[in-house]
This record gives structure tokens, sequence and C-alpha cells, in this order.
């Protein structure tokens, strides 16, 4: 279908790989754009209009009518911002461990894994392949009171018996930075590897020792890479709310969690549509200084 | 590496440490593959757990939950409607997003910056936010969530994972070979169907794959989509607070498998093409 035009000239085209101006493009467009602006872009704007909504006096629950009234913004701020300070401190710290952990493992299938290397890719993958849910849950049995780090711990002369992983911060983030782990690994590894060993070679030539081939050298041609995979990992982490209710405690809770809350236990939707609207706001704003300051532009 | 095997003493601890310090990002990946790996072990093993109606507690060995997956309540229907739903998903999706790749990697149109920031933006809102603003919508208009409310919701988020795969597979394409069929007198349409398909297909074979596991393993926009529809993420979740059946940890841990079998398959055909 991409080449209906075609049919009637058929060889007089142009033979670059880039079609010229014509009707086909916006054929082939239309149907995924319409379907992105119906259950994307209106949602989002039905969203912003539930969020300015107030409930009448005396009416049922669930009940919304509209009346402009963006001192819902302030009030949902002022009663969550703890939870929404939180969401962005844990999901900044998960983002961290993340590239910690994630980087030398990048760096060792880009560099050091030879004919493994597409191996060991598919074992970065493979546990997506477990629901992510049932991963989380896991993590809580392992980490639970009855599991068996926790009573591996408990032998020990440092921890008494009061000893408890889930239900910790602790929890939440290793949560956290355990399930977005692949998400920071796979665009490490495409820049990674798109790297020329002989500069490295070329550094260490120049008599540049390993630290400093890494700082000058490594880092900054990973950096497409880092970028992406620090926003893959930070923005899923600050909305998530399945690590903080399954392995936090009420006073874990994240932004998430408040959103879910409003909209099911409280049927408070202008409330819950204020928070989405204020943590997407913020999400893009971090997102788009973040994209200026790292100097990369290519993301999609 | 005990010291029964070493017998030259002094140099074994000099050996020792020059083969950790030489090795030392090896063994940090090492731990770190081990830490992706601990729960999917952990759901494994706790497949064969004769744990009755709990399984948070190891008591025993048996085959019986990998002899009868469906043994617990409402644990197949709910990995039959994840199913349907995903292939659903996963079709509309792919042929969406495919269509949507050729536009942006085969031709030069007005309103190309828009149309990528289209595609950008969904990966770049929480799923919180996609599924609260779907659900707020559906309120509005007096729709009641359910069965279709989640594919149309699958469809939204996995169009721009789509996109992005197969959009890259024809970026990779050398436009050397498109021109070679034109030069042998292809017309457009034959070199679009004899060439530039067959090349682009692995990529959107692995876009569908792509899109069918996000669709599955969807938790966030499938709860507030979902109305009294259930998915397995969903059944897992709900059952979470008592312990998760065990029949649950043998269709994770099949689909683990499955999904590894499929991946290491394609790898295979994959090379013996290039081969030939």
């Amino acid at each position: 279908m991409a080449f209906l035009h075609g049919a009637t000239r058929t060889h007089s085209g142009p033979r670059s790989g880039i079609k010229s101006r014509s009707i086909t493009p916006y054929l082939l467009l239309a149907p995924g754009m319409i379907w992105l602006i119906t259950f994307f872009i209106i949602p989002i704007f039905s969203l912003a209009s539930t969020s300015t909504m107030v409930r009448p006096e005396g009416a049922q629950i669930g009940t919304y009518v509209q009346e402009l009234r963006f001192q819902n913004y302030v009030d949902a701020f002022v009663a969550n911002q703890e939870q929404y300070v939180r969401s962005f401190v844990y999901a900044g710290i998960a983002t961290l461990l993340a590239l910690a952990i994630a980087f030398p493992l990048a760096y060792t299938i880009a560099f050091k894994a030879g004919k493994y290397r597409n191996v060991l890719l598919v074992l970065v993958v493979a546990p997506f392949f477990t629901s992510f849910l049932l991963r989380t849950v896991a993590w809580t049995q392992i980490l639970g009171d009855d599991g068996p780090i926790v009573s591996t711990l408990k032998l020990l002369p440092f921890f008494d018996d009061s000893l408890r992983l889930t239900a910790t911060p602790f929890a939440v983030v290793s949560g956290l930075t355990y399930n977005f782990l692949p998400f920071m690994t796979l665009p490490l590894y495409a820049s990674l590897e798109r790297i020329d060993p002989r500069t490295l070679e070329a550094a260490g030539d120049l008599y540049a020792n390993g630290f400093t081939t890494f700082k000058k050298v490594t880092v900054p041609l990973a950096m497409p890479g880092i970028v992406a995979g620090t926003l893959l990992t930070f923005i899923p982490a600050a909305g998530d709310y399945i690590n903080a209710t399954l392995l936090g405690n009420p006073s874990t809770k994240m932004i998430g969690n408040v959103i879910e809350s409003r909209f099911f236990a409280v049927v408070d939707y202008p409330t819950a549509a204020a928070l989405s609207f204020t943590l997407m706001a913020t999400i893009l704003i971090v997102v788009t200084l973040y994209i200026r300051k790292s100097g990369t532009d290519e993301l999609v | 590496m005990t010291t029964l095997s070493a017998p030259p003493m002094p140099s074994f601890t000099h050996r020792a440490s020059r083969w950790i310090s030489r090795n030392l990002i090896r063994i940090y990946a090492g731990v770190a593959f081990v830490y992706l790996f601990i729960p999917v072990a952990y759901t494994f093993a706790f497949s064969f757990n004769d744990s009755g109606k709990s399984n948070l507690v190891w008591q025993g060995f048996t085959l019986d939950n990998w002899k009868n997956p469906c043994g617990a309540p409402q644990v197949c229907s709910a990995v039959a409607n994840s199913i349907q739903i995903g292939v659903l998903s996963t079709v509309i999706a792919t042929i969406l997003g495919t269509m949507i790749a050729f536009a942006l990697g085969r031709h030069k149109f007005r309103g190309r910056t828009s149309t990528n920031l289209l595609i950008f933006l969904p990966m770049a809102t929480p799923e919180v936010v996609l599924g609260a603003s779907l659900l707020a919508m559906f309120l509005n208009l007096g729709v009641n969530p359910g069965f279709w409310t989640i594919v149309i919701s699958h469809v939204m988020f996995c169009i721009s994972f789509v996109v992005v795969t197969v959009k890259a597979r024809i970026a990779s394409l050398d436009p050397r070979l498109e021109q070679a069929a034109m030069d042998l007198y292809a017309n457009e349409k034959d070199t679009f169907r004899y060439v530039t398909l067959p090349l682009v297909m692995p990529g959107i074979a692995g876009a569908a794959l792509l899109a069918f596991s996000l669709s599955f393993d969807d938790f966030i926009i499938t709860n507030f989509n979902s109305g009294i529809e259930t998915t397995f993420p969903k059944f897992v979740y709900v059952s979470a607070a008592r312990g998760i059946p065990a029949e649950a940890n043998v269709i994770g841990s099949a689909m683990f498998f499955i999904a590894l079998f499929i991946v290491v398959i394609g790898q295979v055909v994959a090379r013996q093409r290039k081969k030939s």
C-alpha cells in the first residue's frame, strides 16, 4: 500500500530511498496518528478538564461539574507534597543505582563478551519474560520477614530480631532499581557498542591511564546511551506505584499510589487528575532541561 | 580454587589478586546477572512448591502445578484474556506503527517534527498518567471500561515502540539494494514487495514481539481501564496479598521459557540466513 502511486509511473520515480512529496505519507500516517490523537491527546485534555471540576453540594459520589477551579491544583499539591517529593527522590536514587549497575554490565557485553555478546544480550532481556508483577512479588518473599535473606542476617551478631527489609524505603528503591535495569542496560549497550575499541587504545597510547580514558573518551561517547537510559528508568520509576505498594509501607507511598487511590478508593477524580497533570508537567520539564544540558537531541 | 590445587602458595595469592583485578568488570557483570535472575529463579523454584492455597513458604516438591496449571480458580481465564488482548493489540499496533515507520523512513512530508513528537510523548509519559487520562475520558463519555477499553489503551502505548523499532530497521537498510532492484526494472510496487518488505520483516517481527510482551505484562494502564475484566498481571496483583497460587508461577515460568525459545530460534534463523 505504500506504493499505490507507483503503479502509474512505473520506473520514473526517484532512485534514492526517500520518495518525493505526495499524498502517500499522509495515508500511511493517518490511522496511527488518529489513534494516538483520539486515545492519547484528547484524554490528556479530558484529564485537564477533569482537574478543575468540583463536586456540587449534595451530589452523588463520582459526579462532578466543571467550575474551572484551579485551586484544585494547589490543594492537591499541598495535601500530597510529601509523596510528590518522595517519588522524585526514590526515582532519582533508583536511576543512579541502575546506572552504576548497568554501565559495567553493558561495558562487559560490548567489549569483553566476544562471541557470547548476543547470548548475554538475550539474558539481559530475558527476566522481562517472567511477568513484572511476579518478579516483584518474588522480591517481597525473598526480602520478606521469613525469607532467606532476613533469616540469614539475623544469625549475625550485628542485627537484632526487629530487622526488616520489606516495608522499608530500601526495599522500594531496590525494587525500582531492579525493575527498570534492562531499560538502562540496553541503550547503554547500544551506544557503547558503536565505540571503536581503537579509540580507547589510542587514548592508552597517548599515555591516558584507565580512569582518564574512561572519563575523557568512553563516557562522552556513551552519552546518548546514558541520557536515553536514565530517562527510560527515571520516567516510569517516578510514576510507579507497584513497587511502593508491594515492597513498601504507608510511609513510603509515592505519587502513583495517591493518584490510584484518589481514582478508585476515594473516587476523587479532580484531585487525581490535577496530580497526574502536575506529575506529567514536572517530568516533561525535567526531561527537557536534562536533554538540553546533556546536549543530545536524538532520542527517537 | 582450594589450597590443595595450588601448591606454590606464595604466588597463589598474587596470581589470584591479579586475576581478580584483571577480570573485575567481568565479575561485576556476573554479579549483576545473578541479581537480574534471582526473582526469576525464585518464581521457577516455587512453581514446584506443594503449597496448597498459599505459596509463601516452601512445603515440598511436586509436579502437580505443572500438570494442572489451571488448578487455581481464575488463573487460566485471566491468562486467556491476556493472550486475546495481547494478540489483538499486537496486530493493530504493529500494522499502524509499521505504516508510520515507513512514512517517516521513506517519505518526505510536512509535519515530520510534530509526528515525531506525537510518537515520543506517550513514551515520555508515566503509565499512571496515560491510564488516568484515558479513564477520565471514558468516564466523561460515559463508557464502561472492559475488554475493548484495555485493547484500545494497549494499542495506544504499543504504537510508539513499534514505530521506533521498525524505523531503526528501515534506517539501517542499504538503499543500494532497492536501487539495484529498480535498475533491474522492478517497479516500485515489486521493489517494495520483494526487496524492501522482506528486509524490514525482522524489524517488524521484533516490534510485534515487543508489543505483545508489553501488552501481556502491562498492569498500571490496564488497572485503570479494565473495569471488572481480569488480566494475568491484574490477577497476580490482586492475589499478592494472600500469596499468589503456585499455578501463577507455572504460567510465569512457562512464558519465560516460551519467549526465550522464540528469541533463540529467531537468532538461529537469522544466522543461517546470513550464511546462505
